[in-house]
């Protein structure tokens, strides 16, 4: 046992999905964690730390994994962070509904030389459902710490951390009784361990090693043939060709295991009642009501998100941005007019305006959030699988495209719910094509103005949208993106009360990652798109950015456009809902919204109307969303590929639309 | 696949004989047979605790589209296509 160095433990949180581990660490350390990725991975990582009595505990949260194979990045991310980080105790959570499942996890985790506490979750919920587990019993079978635990309501957390303590503190207490799973292969396992066994990299204990190379998996297997001498690796070799079943075989035999671990301690009713999950499951994943009942709960939160948001919306506009503007203005009332602008225009205009998205985005995500913590989004992500289909995609690609109706830069980040990183690619590739509440909110803005029937015209615009989403997944997926079926497998956990605490912190961590967005990216570029707006002479009808607005022209005549038009767009390339107050700019208005309505009418004909507000919802996503793609895909090259498909795209939509409706409207 | 069968059970299992698990119905339980496909996808079915033995229940299949089945206490999702890959008898 390593020594105490001062009154710190370092303890890495494992679980399968569906456990409840993200309750548990939100529980352990509040909001004292810090969200980041691991290193050279697109995978999430939380850290934080909690206080109880005398002692420390760094917190690290590994990624739900239901094993500990080579079967995803998130997989070889939490062996490899206790194989090479050891810390000091793995917490595991399980789950008690589904005892054996997430018992798995801890098969996987026994053999690796670090100690394991078992926090047995959900114990209320198991015996709603008539399961008697009996926690003693389970503890004398593993012989590690079992503690029972609800943890939404915060129980047994105390427990645990005494548990966790007292283990870290004095290993003798530590005696876990090793899973022993070598029943049907034991001889050829025996033959693999005394081939490696003078040749294993230290930190990985040689049993798992074999185990793991019987397994079949393929990143243990290739650090093995590294480092072994030709004729072992030959033999072994030899071996695993042989025994091709293997991989299943172990994963019974850990099965095995847990049915002996398990057979004292829990009492399983004869039949099992028929359960509330049941019960709603018969109309939430009918292939016909199912569908219903999404499109109502979508319709729902859309009603929600802009009943309530809109004028909350409007309110921060008049007073945050108004009253921010007021005080810049007396602030700055002798100081030069170049900073005044850059400050009001530049800077509260470009930042301000994203920020009044804030409540629309708070309730939009705390509703997704709800259905996610209850368990209702798998149920949808199953019901879509079908139409995602076309695309070359499956349902799990439903919850991150459905979250860009908010704002595209969480739906590019949430794509990482999907295993294959083709399936992940095009996820993030079609992503933009869903329309944000920004976009919305132009269209909201310029759809009456341009036009009497608004309300069709904007349906209309969202059709458009959709269907070019599908046709484009469709297309990358047939001609750019080729490559294999990928499996759709995902739990349906079961339903639960939502956690509010839960909820809260994942809906605050998604507004953060926007407002960390619009204080650094989006102000950097709105500062640049003031100034290409405002020099050389001061105005912007003489500025660079016109300059570039009337290069653009000819591009747009196809679309019945003017320079002015063309500009807007540009500018929206920092945030959607810039294409308002650049026409305003352009057309000098001063901001009087009534009057620009008015202007717009008189100007455009209603095709070049139409062809604008295509293009706008068509075109490339916002700087964030950009910055987010790149990030998330960690090339450049998708990236540009992305913005230049995009652009391509809005362009057809626009010219398309634009002399289709001239021929139509003469 | 499994081991081969005596003469005499060949006669009762001929109704018995493993089939995909698509081929289950609504409501209909059987146990699992064997894993088909790729080691990575068969060593992430088992992790779920689709191994051979283990009873599983069909709670949907619609002839077409996804199935959903409960395995061990869980409710899992499965696309067609992965859901071929499953052998299952009856019980």
């Amino acid at each position: 046992m390593t020594m105490r160095e001062g009154n710190s433990i370092r303890i890495a949180l494992a679980g399968q999905p569906n456990v409840g581990k993200s309750t548990v660490f939100n529980l352990l350390t509040g909001l004292d964690q810090h969200v980041g990725n691991w290193p050279g991975k697109t995978v999430e990582q939380k850290a934080g730390t909690c206080q109880y009595e005398d002692w420390t505990f760094d917190v690290i949260d590994l990624p739900g994994t239901y094993s500990l194979s080579a079967n995803s990045p998130e997989e070889l991310i939490a062996r490899e962070y206790i194989i090479k980080e050891k810390p000091d105790v793995v917490v595991a959570i399980v789950n008690a509904t589904t005892l054996e499942r997430s018992l798995y996890l801890v098969a996987e985790l026994l053999p690796l030389p670090v100690p394991v506490v078992v926090g047995l979750n959900m114990v209320d919920v198991a015996e709603q459902h008539g399961l008697k587990i009996e926690t003693h019993v389970l503890e004398a079978a593993l012989g590690v710490p079992v503690v029972p635990m609800i943890a939404t309501k915060g129980q047994g957390i105390r427990e645990l951390l005494a548990r966790i303590q007292e283990i870290a503190c004095d290993g003798a207490k530590y005696t876990p009784n090793a899973p022993d799973i070598r029943a049907d292969h034991k001889d050829i396992l025996e033959r693999i361990e005394v081939l490696i066994s003078d040749h294993v990299p230290t930190g990985y204990p040689p049993t798992w090693v074999a185990l793991k190379i019987l397994e079949g998996d393929e990143q243990i297997t290739e650090m093995m043939r590294v480092h072994l001498p030709q004729e072992a690796w030959d033999e072994i070799y030899g071996i695993i060709k042989q025994h091709e079943d293997a991989c299943v075989a172990v994963a019974s035999g850990r099965y095995a295991w847990i049915a002996r671990m398990i057979r004292a301690a829990i009492v399983k009713p004869k039949a099992g009642p028929i359960i509330l999950t049941d019960r709603l499951d018969r109309w939430a994943t009918h292939p016909l009501w199912g569908l219903l009942i999404l499109a109502g709960i979508l319709g729902l939160t859309f009603w929600l998100t802009y009943a309530i948001g809109s004028p909350l919306q409007e309110l921060m506009d008049i007073y945050l941005v108004g009253t921010l503007s007021d005080l810049a203005t007396q602030a700055l009332a002798t100081a030069p007019n170049w900073i005044t602008g850059l400050v009001i225009d530049g800077i509260i205009g470009g930042v301000g305006g994203v920020l009044t998205f804030f409540p629309i985005l708070l309730i939009f995500f705390a509703v997704l959030g709800i259905l996610e913590d209850v368990g209702y989004m798998a149920r949808a992500a199953y019901v879509m699988d079908r139409f995602m289909h076309l695309m070359g995609l499956h349902g799990k690609s439903f919850l991150p495209l459905f979250l860009g109706f908010g704002c595209n830069v969480p739906s590019v980040m949430g794509a990482r719910v999907i295993e294959s990183e083709r399936g992940r690619l095009l996820t993030i590739l079609v992503a933009p094509l869903v329309p944000c509440a920004a976009r919305m909110g132009v269209v909201a803005f310029l759809a009456p103005a341009f036009f009497d029937a608004p309300t069709i015209i904007s349906w209309g615009l969202l059709t458009i949208n959709l269907t070019v989403l599908v046709a484009s997944g469709l297309l990358i997926h047939k001609v750019i993106l080729r490559g294999e079926h990928v499996a759709f497998i995902m739990e349906l956990p079961l339903y639960h009360l939502p956690n509010w605490r839960t909820i809260a912190i994942s809906v605050w961590q998604r507004l953060l990652s926007f407002l960390h967005k619009a204080g650094t990216i989006i102000l950097a570029v709105s500062i640049i798109i003031w100034a290409l707006s405002t020099l050389p002479s001061g105005d912007i009808e003489n500025s660079l950015m016109a300059t570039l607005g009337r290069l653009l022209e000819p591009i747009g005549r196809l679309m019945g456009l003017d320079w002015r038009m063309m500009v807007a767009l540009l500018t929206s390339f920092i945030a959607k809902e810039n294409a308002v107050a650049t026409l305003s700019v352009l057309f000098g208005t001063g901001g009087n919204g009534a009057s620009l309505a008015t202007i717009l009418r008189t100007t455009l004909t209603p095709a070049a109307a139409l062809a604008f507000l295509v293009m706008q919802m068509l075109f490339i996503p916002c700087v964030a969303t950009v910055g987010a793609i790149r990030q998330e895909t960690m090339s450049w090259r998708w990236t540009i590929f992305s913005v230049v498909f995009l652009l391509l795209v809005s362009l057809t939509g626009g010219v398309l639309t634009y002399q289709i409706a001239s021929l139509l409207g003469r | 696949m499994g081991k081969q069968p005596s003469q005499a059970q060949q006669t009762i299992l001929s109704m018995n004989d493993a089939r995909p698990l698509t081929e289950l119905r609504s409501k209909e339980t059987g146990i699992i047979d064997s894993l088909r496909g790729g080691a990575g996808f068969r060593r992430r079915l088992a992790a779920l605790g689709f191994t051979p033995g283990t009873r599983i229940k069909m709670l949907q299949n619609r002839g077409h589209g996804p199935i959903l089945v409960t395995v061990r206490d869980t409710r899992i999702a499965l696309g067609r296509g992965e859901a071929y890959k499953i052998w299952v008898k009856s019980e």
